[in-house]
């Protein structure tokens, strides 16, 4: 398991970059140009590989399993936004009509909150249109290398006892109480819940970030780790923040979205990654190539 | 010292119900009560309830209780949301008081110099003086001792009823518990066997009127005087902003949660001093209940949903047969979920396969 330290943020990477023909360098000296919309401050993390609690549910001999750790790797520079998308940022795109404007009546650098994952798609389009570059949500697993040490994963007990499946149960609600997390659901500005080692904000703070992986129910292999077959449900993503949860596209309020037991988001926000091979994608469709 | 305590009353009570209560005396002492035993309880916070005999030992009593009522801001919700609470002796709902049939209640209702408003207390399970309520109003400074007997076993709600608008607004501003009077014997089936239980828990259910301001956010104020005019208007509109157990979104749940063990009873009372809910425990039932709360009548069996009449309490009898996480909510499920009616059990035990199995885990659609 590979922790980098990114090599790179606190400078404005530069949105237009391709529109000029030039390909972005992976450090420190990005460039700043004066742009219509504010351009998002990014982290560019290195690749590497790091060991990673699969999302989803998971089953080995028609029981719930814990859910298998793999060795995952990011093979390509991670570009990823510092800060969570801002209620601002957001709404230029509803100014464009782009977006759905949303309910929550902060203003300002306070990360967008009130968003369902449509919203957040709905988000990235927009900007990718606007900028000619490629936005996207980040994978969970992209989301949990750039998270680090604030990554927790999913409200696991660690029991699993195929003649009784209750301890599971009973072991998860007692973690998550134990965990003491009292509800937080006031955003916060910017920067507020400090820097992780990779050099974003706010991961796991009270804002739950929404990714791009869809829920999925997997049989393990009898190896016990890999995967026999797998049913997706891309109506619900996976979501990402104090701990990984999963809710339905349409949900914008996670705190009624959520189960009958445990521990609702705060608040659904998100981060976009910049995704440099369709970058390259849109740079040669420009230059007229296809 | 007519002042601020007298302009609170003054639109309460009238001229002529204070010169009723003038004119009686709180108690009137008989020989009989006073060659009884007596026993002093000292009451609980919900969802627990005092130490008491599910089958009375010796003779009638008198029980005495002290309540100290406490006007105070307490927070309804995970958004941090308040209300001017006024409680009997702290929490919302008041505590549980269990005696048995032709015990003596006795009750000292003590209202604090530091609170602002005059109060009482109306028990359902008493005769006479609107429920006691003639007999206690205590302005702040006060206190007052009623007795009453207890002729009527069942599971009955008490409540503050000062008068006129003042009553549902003290109601819903938290002012309610129960009392459970016991039949001597203890508690029967349908059939008339004895039955006892091991755990016993108290779950208030409050509707609550939260105003709000213009962005449509939850308005918080000084003192309960000030949320009046705002609160009543919220109130007249019969759709509550919350709809809790035990004062508060949540307040059963996670560490709080609710306990039992595979094979144990329990008897859950449930109270609603205001409006009708419908208690349901997802997973089990209650296996006799006493929906009306009355245990001269025979406990209806093996019910789903029980229903709770606004203004009264009623008492389910369950024996765990399976462990896991069990929810008890308000089955007008939009009330548990989105208002806050939900309360959790943790069951210990082991699991029955028989009861029930996942025969076959979730996968792919057989074609």
């Amino acid at each position: 398991m590979s922790l980098d330290p990114i090599f790179t943020s606190g400078t404005i990477a530069a949105a237009a970059l391709i529109g000029l023909g030039i390909t972005h360098a992976v450090d420190d000296s990005s460039l700043e140009f004066s742009q219509p919309i504010a351009v998002s401050e990014l982290v560019i993390l290195r690749p590497g590989s790091f060991d990673h609690p699969k999302a989803g549910e998971f089953l080995k001999e028609n029981h719930p399993v814990a859910a298998p750790v793999v060795q995952e790797t990011i093979h390509a520079p991670l570009e990823i936004m510092k800060y969570q998308v801002s209620v601002s940022e957001y709404g230029r795109c509803v100014a464009d009509g782009a977006c759905k404007p949303i309910d929550a009546r902060n203003s300002g650098n306070v990360p967008v909150t009130g968003v369902s994952h449509m919203d957040a798609e709905a988000y990235a389009t927009w900007l990718s249109s606007r900028t000619g570059e490629a936005w996207r949500l980040p994978t969970d697993v992209e989301w949990a290398y750039a998270a680090g040490e604030r990554f927790r994963g999913d409200m696991e007990s660690g029991e699993s006892d195929p003649k009784n499946p209750a301890r599971r149960w009973l072991a998860r609600y007692r973690n998550e109480a134990a965990l003491g997390r009292k509800p937080d659901p006031e955003p916060r500005l910017q920067g507020a819940f400090g820097i992780n080692s990779k050099g974003l904000a706010d991961v796991a703070g009270n804002i739950w970030e929404w990714t791009s992986t869809c829920y999925i129910h997997a049989t393990m292999a009898s190896d016990g780790v890999g995967i026999a077959s797998s049913i997706d449900n891309c109506g619900v993503h996976v979501v990402e923040g104090f701990h990984r949860t999963y809710m339905s596209n349409f949900i914008r309020d996670g705190k009624s979205g959520g189960c009958a037991v445990g521990t609702p988001p705060d608040n659904l926000g998100f981060r976009l990654v910049r995704d440099q091979s369709s970058l390259m994608q849109v740079a040669l469709r420009r230059l007229g190539f296809s | 010292m007519l002042t601020r305590r007298e302009a609170l009353l003054g639109t309460v009570l009238t001229a002529a119900a204070v010169a009723t209560v003038g004119a009686m005396p709180a108690v009137a002492s008989t020989k009989d009560v006073a060659g009884l035993r007596r026993e002093k309880v000292t009451l609980v916070p919900p969802p627990f309830v005092h130490a008491h005999d599910q089958v009375a030992k010796g003779g009638p009593k008198v029980v005495e209780f002290t309540m100290t009522i406490e006007e105070k801001p307490m927070v309804i919700d995970a958004d941090g949301t308040q209300i001017n609470a006024m409680t009997y002796n702290g929490s919302v709902p008041g505590p549980l008081m269990v005696v048995h049939e032709g015990d003596y209640v006795e009750l000292t209702l003590i209202n604090p110099e530091t609170n602002t408003l005059a109060h009482n207390i109306d028990f359902h399970a008493a005769t006479g003086a609107l429920g006691g309520g003639e007999l206690t109003l205590v302005n702040p400074g006060e206190q007052v001792t009623l007795r009453f007997k207890a002729t009527r076993s069942g599971t009955f709600v008490y409540h503050c009823a000062p008068g006129g608008a003042m009553i549902p607004w003290h109601v819903v501003s938290g002012m309610s518990g129960a009392i459970m009077v016991l039949p001597r014997d203890g508690l029967k089936d349908d059939t008339g066997k004895p039955v006892r239980y091991d755990h016993i828990y108290y779950i208030g259910e409050n509707d609550f009127y939260i105003p709000r301001d213009d962005q449509g956010q939850f308005k918080k104020y000084e003192t309960a005087g000030d949320n009046y005019d705002d609160t009543l208007k919220v109130m007249r509109g019969l759709i509550p902003t919350h709809v809790v157990f035990n004062g508060r979104a949540g307040s059963l749940t996670g560490d709080n949660a609710m306990k039992a063990k595979v094979g144990e009873t329990i008897l859950i009372v449930h109270s609603q001093a205001n409006r009708d809910t419908r208690p349901h425990l997802i997973g089990g039932h209650g296996d006799f209940v006493w929906e009306q709360g009355k245990f001269a009548n025979p406990p209806a069996k093996d019910l789903e949903t029980w229903f709770i009449r606004g203004g009264s309490a009623g008492a389910a009898l369950y024996t765990f047969l399976q462990p896991g996480i069990y929810a008890y909510v308000n089955h007008n499920l939009i009330e548990a979920v989105e208002l806050g009616a939900t309360a959790h059990f943790t069951v210990e035990g082991n699991w029955d396969d028989d009861l029930m199995m996942q025969v076959e885990a979730p996968k792919a659609i057989a074609s």
